[in-house]
């Protein structure tokens, strides 16, 4: 990791009481992310991501159980008085949700909700902030912008919304934007229009950014460095580039691998990942892949790999691995 | 390697004729399919592609008669659905099957597996309960389900990927013809979504089926398609075979959406010209080509005339005034 962090989240774990028993959504995870810079957080529906974003967001549902640090920018976030912590999201911490159309508050106008957010954390007056409102507007690429501010969410296609969206998040200059499936919603043009306006602002306002999402084809352009996580653990972490082509988890090969490919021809079978992840109530005494794994032995079930570097310094948690650290001792 | 591909002996199973489908809103008209012909030969898979509000899951339910089309026909096996009224739907409708995009919300949550995939036999009036129940375990297994262990559950105990295995099963009972698939996996995670396209392709040959499959993932559509036909604010844009449409796409919305593709690789850097801007109204669609408000190579002439489906290649047509590449 080069530069100091501005986010180091250590040894945070979620737990969540349900009816079928206590639920770990988030085991023991280590991130770090410098000033500046892109992390990607890829699992599938149920491994922890969103989760841990709202651990970091300290939007955790009120029956939920974290422990561990979130330290952003010199303080810890889990420490924090609710007052200190509101005063924060706005100008240092900012999200952008799933779906656009239940993050905007559908009686208000788009007005009003720019407005209120400028007034809010930057101390605006009403005419600044409506001013800076239809800049904000036209930066994230809306046209007509002084119009829009005077119409209401359902008046907006879903990639509009979500510009509206991304607009408030960037609207008090936040240092980290955590972006939970941003474009999961939307089409795929929209989705590459969205991605890009992301990857433009993080340039030009040197925000740091998680980009949380089910699709490897997201991450693989667009972040600096990549956690893939299953059952609540980050089980790799690597450089981007480096985890693409060393990647060491099986699970991670295998999620690559049933993306369907366009290069290959039509009909062509795809490597599926048989069975499905274990129940989040009932957590394996070993490795959590490898009821689905085909490198498992009896080692991997019964007992739980550490996440581990290689000799370049990408992390992996499997006693399997696809490239072993060769140059481990060298 | 290439799968076998399923008996195409040529013969259309399916033909859409100048389909036109609207539907008021208010004292407006929502012009949702205009103008589209295309066909489906026995034994094939069509890929549908579009974005949302495209018209694709409207064309999808006027070939089936859900929604009756505003004007043209739709043969299947030489027979207009167009004309078809009341019983004689309804016969016709045992060859012709739905699978949906949500799996979940397409099972009655309150009532047994077993009973929600023997329902089409009973519908039928099949009225032999041995039989049935038969019929059911037999289709169960096909798609991956152990029938002692799902036919007394209920939906809600099972996930995404098994509640889609469910409704495939129900799709497959009455061993139909023609199954539209309207974005059966879309709701799906990727390892999982890879289970139910596998399971889709077994089931094709194993039932000798033909597929009109409907899916915004491009990706996804090429995995399983012989060809595929694009479409762009209610009209048709391009249709071709598979590979070739991929290798040399002829309309630049077809290119756009293949531009649009996020790939899994850092190497490719991702696509920067994708033009900002969204599908206009299909209330209020653009003058001649529908696509030109978006189009970089739009001209007065794609403002004028609206482009008829012309050929390219060998099976592959476009309807565009310029399009990237032209007939040899």
């Amino acid at each position: 990791m080069t530069g100091r962090a501005l986010l180091s989240v250590e040894r945070v774990s979620v737990g969540l009481p349900t009816p079928r028993g206590h639920l770990l959504a988030v085991d023991q995870v280590d991130l770090s992310l410098a000033p500046g810079r892109t992390l990607g957080i890829v699992g599938e529906s149920g491994c922890g991501k969103t989760m841990l974003s709202r651990a970091i967001l300290q939007l955790l549902p009120k029956r939920a159980r974290l422990s561990g640090t979130v330290m952003f920018d010199g303080q810890d976030l889990v420490r924090l008085a609710p007052e200190a912590l509101r005063r924060l999201r706005g100008p240092s911490l900012a999200v952008v949700f799933q779906d656009p159309m239940t993050s905007l508050n559908p009686v208000l106008t788009i007005g009003t909700q720019i407005i209120e957010t400028l007034q809010a954390h930057m101390g605006m007056e009403a005419p600044a902030a409506a001013r800076r409102g239809v800049e904000l507007l036209a930066a994230v690429g809306i046209p007509a912008p002084e119009q829009r501010l005077r119409q209401y969410p359902h008046q907006l296609s879903g990639g509009m919304r979500q510009r509206v969206a991304i607009a408030i998040a960037l609207s008090c200059e936040p240092k980290l934007l955590i972006a939970d499936e941003p474009t999961t919603a939307l089409d795929v043009t929209v989705q590459a229009q969205i991605l890009d306006l992301l990857a433009r602002e993080q340039q030009r306002r040197h925000m740091a950014m998680i980009l949380i999402t089910h699709d490897l084809g997201v991450v693989a352009g667009r972040t600096d460095e990549v956690a893939v996580m299953y059952a609540g653990r980050v089980v790799e972490r690597a450089p981007t580039p480096a985890l693409f082509t060393s990647m060491h988890m099986p699970y991670t090969e295998a999620l690559l691998a049933a993306i369907p490919k366009l290069d290959s021809p039509p009909h062509t079978p795809l490597p599926a990942i048989a069975g499905r992840p274990p129940d989040p109530t009932r957590p394996l005494p070993g490795c959590s892949f490898a009821p689905r794994c085909r490198y498992a032995d009896d080692r991997c079930r019964s007992a739980k790999p550490p996440l581990a570097p290689d000799h370049a310094g990408s992390l992996y948690a499997c006693w399997h691995p696809l490239q072993p650290p060769a140059a481990l001792g060298t | 390697m290439m799968r076998d591909t399923a008996v195409t002996d040529g013969s259309k199973l399916l033909e859409v004729e100048n389909l036109v489908v609207e539907y008021p809103v208010g004292k407006k008209t929502v012009h949702a399919v205009t103008d589209v012909s295309l066909h489906v030969d026995r034994g094939e898979t069509l890929g549908l592609v579009g974005e949302s509000g495209c018209g694709k899951s409207t064309l999808g339910r006027a070939v089936l008669q859900l929604r009756r089309p505003t004007a043209g026909k739709v043969m299947f096996d030489g027979v207009d659905l167009t004309q078809l009224q009341g019983e004689t739907m309804r016969l016709m409708r045992r060859r012709l099957q739905l699978i949906f995009q949500d799996p979940i919300a397409s099972l009655n949550p309150r009532r047994r597996i077993g009973d929600i995939v023997a329902e089409p036999l009973v519908i039928t009036g099949l009225t032999d309960r041995a039989e049935r129940e038969r019929r059911v375990r037999a289709v169960m297994t096909a798609v991956g389900l152990d029938p002692d262990l799902a036919m007394g559950r209920l939906p809600h105990e099972f996930s995404g990927g098994q509640c889609q295995r469910i409704c495939i099963a129900r799709a497959l009972i009455l061993e139909p013809e023609l199954v539209i698939c309207d974005e059966p996996v879309s709701a799906l995670d990727v390892s999982i979504r890879a289970q139910i396209l596998n399971l889709l392709e077994d089931m094709k040959r194993r039932y000798g089926l033909t597929l009109l499959f409907i899916a915004h993932d491009l990706a996804v559509v090429k995995a399983v398609s012989d060809r595929i036909a694009v479409m762009y604010l209610g009209r048709l844009c391009e249709v071709g075979p598979t590979e070739q449409l991929f290798a040399r796409p002829a309309h630049p919305y077809t290119a756009l959406l293949l531009e649009a593709i996020p790939v899994p690789d850092p190497t490719v850097r991702p696509a920067v010209n994708v033009p900002i801007g969204e599908p206009p109204s299909p209330i209020a669609p653009p003058s001649g080509c529908r696509f030109r408000t978006r189009c970089s190579r739009a001209d007065r002439r794609c403002a004028d005339e609206v482009p008829p489906l012309r050929a390219i290649g060998p099976g592959q047509f476009a309807a565009c005034h310029h399009p990237l590449t032209t007939a040899a």
